[in-house]
């Protein structure tokens, strides 16, 4: 409860934010309503990609250990239901709670920035809003399933906690830097003649290692949809380039960039929540 | 055959090296009160979950009134109630809401819980309290609002983990006349599981002592005295005036007896035969006034710690032929005091 009344907060302070900093000459003002940061108040986008974690390992952390502790485990075990229906259960608590509080959010911070701001969006631009936010909703799902898996595992709700905001911290913090170490062993760049020969692959070597995290993953689908004027995510050559007309990239387009990653994160969703599935059916109810 | 309500056969569970339950054998007939008897770590636990299907067996099966408990085990669930030992509740939801809930979750129609949780929470005494969050009952109240909770889909069968534990003397009481109620009055068959002896003894139709995960002796109270008695222990409880050195000698010099020794008040006789009519004779015959006299061995403490005895002993002997059999023991004593601190 108190982590989304913080999340509401944060998220209007960042729209104060991006009122103050916004500027007029954007072609998208709508967007850079979630998208500008103000001075010291961070975006609402960057807002999200920091707490959104946070939400789904709440919500997530104590299901099953929780369950255990209080002991009320066994006693829904031994009701005339499926095993699987109580993990079942949680999960889709979960992501039904995730998805009606980052709509209600998207949406209502969109609508206070409305009656301020008084430019009314434009197809396009509520066509991107409603992706960016399915794109957070999976995101959050990852962490609440990733989350819920360990809650089967430990046996405490602290250490189950402490685990999901480790693996967090990790992939928010260090997975950049270790997929830096692994792509410059693989592609040293030490002098002039490694740097012209390896450069490509050692940039797309560490690209894709910290693609595998679902950090990474959705801070570039998100800049992407949010930011019509991103138009590769990948390495793009000087020679590739020469003769692009500078402009936007359509919803569509935008849409196809970023395609890979959508399909990747619910795969991790569902990934951590078959992990969470397996084992606690496998495991033996008893809380000792 | 339908007169047994609940069968195994030759079920077995191990975990790793250790054999939690191991070839057990066991028929509860239809309406009978049967108490599973045993130190804790016994494997009382590990056999009502088999029962209900939570754990799976590694060896053996389990039925319940036709249905195998591990193959079927929501049919098996929805006629079979448990207790768990030191059952938990939502602590943010009341009484009555948790009651609910767990109607729901059995598929009930509203109108059904609504009328059962009023009629048992009534039966369980807890009206007053059933709009009180869960989180500020006292573990009698706790363990009443189970016992609603239990009958609220109206089972045929009731699994009781150590009902009696952590309750008052008077909430003891209230909980086994409830109990003798439930199997007499509704006719549902009650399993019990407990380390104490005496509440057992006062409800149970039949027990099953469970030692280091084998039932060791099963019947009633009464069988299993007869048992004990049959294989030539029989120990006579006497007090006799006045009571002197010379009475210790004469008791050992009587024909049959095997050792005499005082504890408290009372003269202890072993031997191995019925001994009751020749003491007394003897006793009269020399002068002395006998106080009292009782032949043990017919209460449960008495059986009890005779099957204990004699599983150590053999546990000695296995000990003996030097394999890892005390290693385990000394386990299984480990845990089962880590467990009774912890409860």
């Amino acid at each position: 409860m108190l982590i989304l009344a913080v999340i509401i907060i944060t998220s209007y302070a960042s729209l104060y934010g991006a009122l103050s900093g916004i500027s007029s000459d954007s072609d998208y003002i709508f967007l850079s309503l979630y998208t500008t940061s103000g001075n010291s108040i961070p975006s609402f986008m960057s807002f999200i990609a920091l707490l959104g974690p946070f939400v789904g390992i709440i919500l997530g952390f104590d299901g099953i250990s929780g369950e255990k502790s209080e002991r009320t485990l066994y006693r829904i075990a031994a009701q005339p239901i499926y095993r699987d229906s109580i993990i079942n259960g949680k999960f889709l608590a979960g992501t039904t709670l995730i998805f009606l509080m980052v709509f209600t959010m998207g949406v209502s911070v969109g609508a206070a920035g409305l009656l301020v701001t008084g430019v009314p969006p434009s197809l396009e631009e509520v066509g991107r809003v409603f992706f960016y936010l399915v794109f957070t909703s999976v995101y959050i799902c990852v962490w609440l399933g990733l989350s819920l898996w360990f809650s089967v595992v430990c046996k405490n709700a602290a250490a189950s906690a402490m685990a999901s905001i480790g693996v967090w911290l990790f992939f928010a913090l260090f997975m950049s830097l270790v997929a830096g170490i692994i792509a410059d062993a693989f592609y040293p760049m030490n002098n002039d003649w490694q740097a012209l020969m390896n450069s490509m692959g050692n940039y797309t070597l560490e690209l894709n290692l910290n693609r595998l995290s679902p950090y990474y993953l959705y801070s570039e689908a998100a800049s992407t949809i949010m930011n019509p004027s991103v138009r590769a995510v990948n390495v793009v050559t000087m020679e590739s380039l020469s003769g692009a007309i500078s402009g936007y990239l359509s919803l569509g387009q935008s849409l196809l960039l970023v395609w890979p990653h959508l399909a990747g994160l619910i795969a991790l969703m569902l990934a951590t929540f078959a992990g969470s599935y397996i084992c606690f059916m496998r495991q033996e109810i008893r809380a000792k | 055959m339908s007169e047994y309500i609940i069968r195994t056969v030759g079920l077995t569970k191990r975990y790793g090296e250790k054999t939690a339950v191991k070839q057990l054998n066991l028929t509860i007939k239809k309406g009978e009160v049967f108490g599973l008897l045993g130190p804790n770590g016994a494997g009382k636990t590990t056999t009502t979950l088999m029962l209900l299907g939570l754990t799976e067996p590694t060896e053996g099966f389990a039925s319940i009134e036709g249905m195998d408990c591990t193959r079927d085990p929501i049919g098996v669930k929805r006629i079979v109630g448990y207790l768990p030992d030191n059952v938990g509740f939502y602590g943010d939801m009341t009484g009555r809401e948790n009651l609910y809930f767990t109607g729901r979750l059995n598929g009930l129609p509203e109108d059904v819980i609504r009328e059962r949780t009023e009629g048992l929470l009534e039966r369980v005494g807890m009206t007053e309290a059933a709009d009180q969050k869960t989180k500020t009952y006292s573990r009698g109240m706790k363990q009443r609002l189970g016992i609603a909770d239990v009958l609220l889909k109206d089972p045929k069968i009731i699994i009781m983990d150590e009902p009696t534990l952590g309750i008052d003397p008077q909430g003891m009481r209230d909980l086994l006349s409830l109990i003798r109620e439930l199997s007499e009055k509704d006719g549902r068959t009650i399993l019990l599981s407990s380390h104490q002896l005496y509440q057992v003894q006062q409800i149970c139709d039949r027990v099953g002592i469970f030692v280091e995960g084998s039932l060791i002796a099963c019947g009633t109270i009464a069988e299993l005295g007869k048992k004990m008695e049959r294989e030539g222990k029989y120990t006579l409880e006497l007090s006799a005036e006045p009571d002197n050195e010379a009475l210790t000698r004469l008791l050992s010099g009587v024909e049959g007896v095997n050792g005499v020794e005082r504890e408290g008040e009372n003269i202890l006789v072993h031997s191995r035969t019925d001994l009751r009519r020749r003491v007394t004779m003897e006793l009269t015959a020399n002068g002395y006034t006998l106080l009292g006299l009782r032949q043990k061995g017919g209460d449960l403490d008495e059986i009890y710690g005779r099957y204990f005895e004699k599983a150590e002993r053999e546990q000695r002997k296995a000990e003996a032929k030097g394999n890892r059999a005390l290693e385990r023991l000394k386990k299984g004593l480990r845990s089962g005091q880590r467990k009774s601190g912890g409860a």
